[in-house]
């Protein structure tokens, strides 16, 4: 059996976002600057796209920006605050612990060029509160930047509630919403959002391809200067392939939400409890705050590139937030915000579903998972001491 | 997975000599759970000829940290302990067809065990060594902890 639980990290383009590309690399093949008949024909296809992002996002077309991904998204709401900010003086930030690193890497920049960063504290939940986020607002606070829905631990925050105090203290309000665009709802009317960025490939739809939603009022600063393109905010010739598949993607996404959250639900509650009944496992983040595909456990004494390689051994690709994944000596950031200590950290795994696994891959994965746990454990110094009493458990 | 050679594959899913030997005459941990990678190695050793007959690990780890350590175990068996001690992570790691270079780091640990149960099989029978048979003490530079 193929089993593709990794659908955080990316998606399986859609049949539907495939077909809305096809056509634009040989008949809509035109340059939507171009003033000729093959030009506006593809600026016609841009035109459509941006306001399917509207429509879904309660935003005006105006206020759609195509970007090269969500990291570019996120990157170019964080400069437009900071340079907004600073025009008038106020040169703090406060973001989360447990940002992806496109925002947390973006704001150390940000830091070495003179701003200062709160970095809020993520509760054991891994739901942070708009009671953190009211008292860290200061006089010179230019922006706030909490993510919708947690990358690694799927847990969604109260973004509506962050708007509010962020409105209500008239400070700038951006969320990365790579995660959750597409799997809840958005409206960045009601939830009082100024920036929101959002991703397609984790949505069926292309890599290459992300939104940034500035709000009329917020004028974006250009991080890729060149020509008129996106009203002069992003240059470059617009992907209109990427960009029409991506919006097909985020419309199918919208319209089948309701659907494939309450057909995910079930599926994700049974792994967790399936999982969670490994004895030293433990669930990350709230178990019904969380995105309705996310699954995320720690089994205490084993490592998870191991545990990935035998599960990729047995068909199913999923991913893992230990330092041997991460590229880093440290595990995940967002388990350590989250209180694990670094030897449970190492121990994670992510099994991040979508609407195309099936009820049977479910029972397929918790048949093998726990015997691929014990026969790790088995091979494991830190297991032994803990079962021999040598070393607390932890979990 | 092409992440890593069919040999380090081999290794990790079919490691050699896994398991503890209770009657032990060395036994050495080094790595520390909090970087992720712990090894532990038993070995038996001939008084009479000075010749590993027997060695075990325990590896809690990442793919090439196991690979190497069932790697490392096939490499010093049957071998005098004079001769394993000259075992290098480079050895080690050709012997695996390489390994990707962020991983380079998890076969010092396998040379590290080996290094550490000869160490304490020397200290158990009163054999003098030199300090360059120091043990690791789980606190190296290349892992911060």
């Amino acid at each position: 059996m193929k089993i593709y639980a990794d659908n955080a990290a990316t998606t399986r383009v859609s049949d539907t976002a495939l077909a809305a590309m096809t056509p634009c690399f040989q008949e809509f093949y035109g340059n939507p600057s171009s003033l000729h008949t093959p030009g506006q024909l593809a600026a016609e296809k841009l035109a459509a796209a941006r306001a399917i992002f509207a429509r879904n996002l309660h935003a005006d077309p105006g206020e759609i920006t195509f970007t090269s991904g969500g990291s570019e998204a996120d990157n170019q709401a964080l400069r437009t605050a900071a340079a907004l900010g600073e025009k008038r003086g106020k040169r703090h930030i406060i973001s989360t612990k447990f940002e992806h690193h496109a925002v947390l890497h973006t704001l150390q920049a940000l830091e070495r060029e003179g701003f200062e960063v709160t970095l809020l504290d993520i509760p054991p939940d891994g739901v942070v509160t708009a009671e953190q986020v009211r008292s860290a607002i200061r006089p010179d606070t230019c922006l706030v930047s909490v993510m919708f829905a947690n990358n690694e631990i799927g847990t969604v925050q109260p973004i509506a509630e962050i708007g509010a105090v962020c409105r209500q203290a008239g400070v700038l309000f951006h969320t990365d919403a790579v995660q959750a665009a597409g799997h809840v709802p958005i409206d960045v009317e009601e939830l009082q959002v100024d920036l929101l960025s959002l991703s397609a490939h984790k949505f069926h739809g292309p890599k290459g391809v992300g939104v940034l939603y500035a709000r009329r009022s917020v004028p974006l600063t250009t991080l890729i200067h060149g020509g008129a393109q996106e009203r002069g905010k992003r240059g470059g010739t617009e992907d209109i392939p990427g960009i029409c598949g991506a919006a097909a993607a985020f419309d199918e996404a919208c319209a089948t939400m309701e659907q494939n959250a309450a057909y995910l639900t079930p599926l994700r509650d049974r792994l967790i409890a399936g999982l969670t009944a490994i004895p030293h496992t433990v669930l990350n983040g709230d178990p019904v705050r969380r995105l309705p595909g996310n699954v995320n456990v720690c089994f205490e004494g084993i490592e998870g590139e191991s545990l990935l390689l035998l599960l990729d051994e047995k068909g199913i690709a999923a991913s893992s937030g230990s330092a041997c994944t991460s590229g880093s000596l440290d595990p995940s950031h967002v388990l350590l915000a989250l209180g694990r200590p670094h030897e449970v950290a190492h121990g994670s795994l992510r099994l991040s579903l979508s609407h195309e696994n099936r009820p049977e891959e479910i029972d397929y994965i918790l048949e093998v998972l726990p015997g691929i746990v014990s026969y790790l454990r088995d091979m494991s110094p830190v297991w032994d001491e803990l079962e021999t009493g040598l070393r607390p458990h932890l979990i | 997975m092409a992440l890593y050679s069919e040999k380090v594959m081999d290794h990790f899913q079919h490691p050699r000599n896994v398991g503890k030997l209770p009657d032990a005459d060395g036994v050495g941990e080094v790595g520390n759970a909090k970087c992720g990678d712990i090894m532990r190695m038993y070995i038996q050793v001939d008084p009479e000829t000075q010749v590993i007959t027997d060695v075990k690990f325990n590896t809690f780890g990442c793919g090439s940290a196991i690979a190497t350590s069932s790697m490392a175990t096939e490499m010093i068996k049957g071998k005098p302990v004079s001769e394993a001690l000259q075992l290098t992570n480079r050895a080690v790691v050709e012997a695996l067809d390489g390994l990707p270079a962020h991983k380079l780091h998890c076969s010092v640990l396998a040379e590290e065990a080996v290094r550490a149960a000869i160490r304490d099989y020397y200290d158990r029978n009163s054999i003098p060594y030199g300090d360059e048979l120091r043990a690791c003490e789980g606190h190296c530079d290349t892992c911060g902890h």
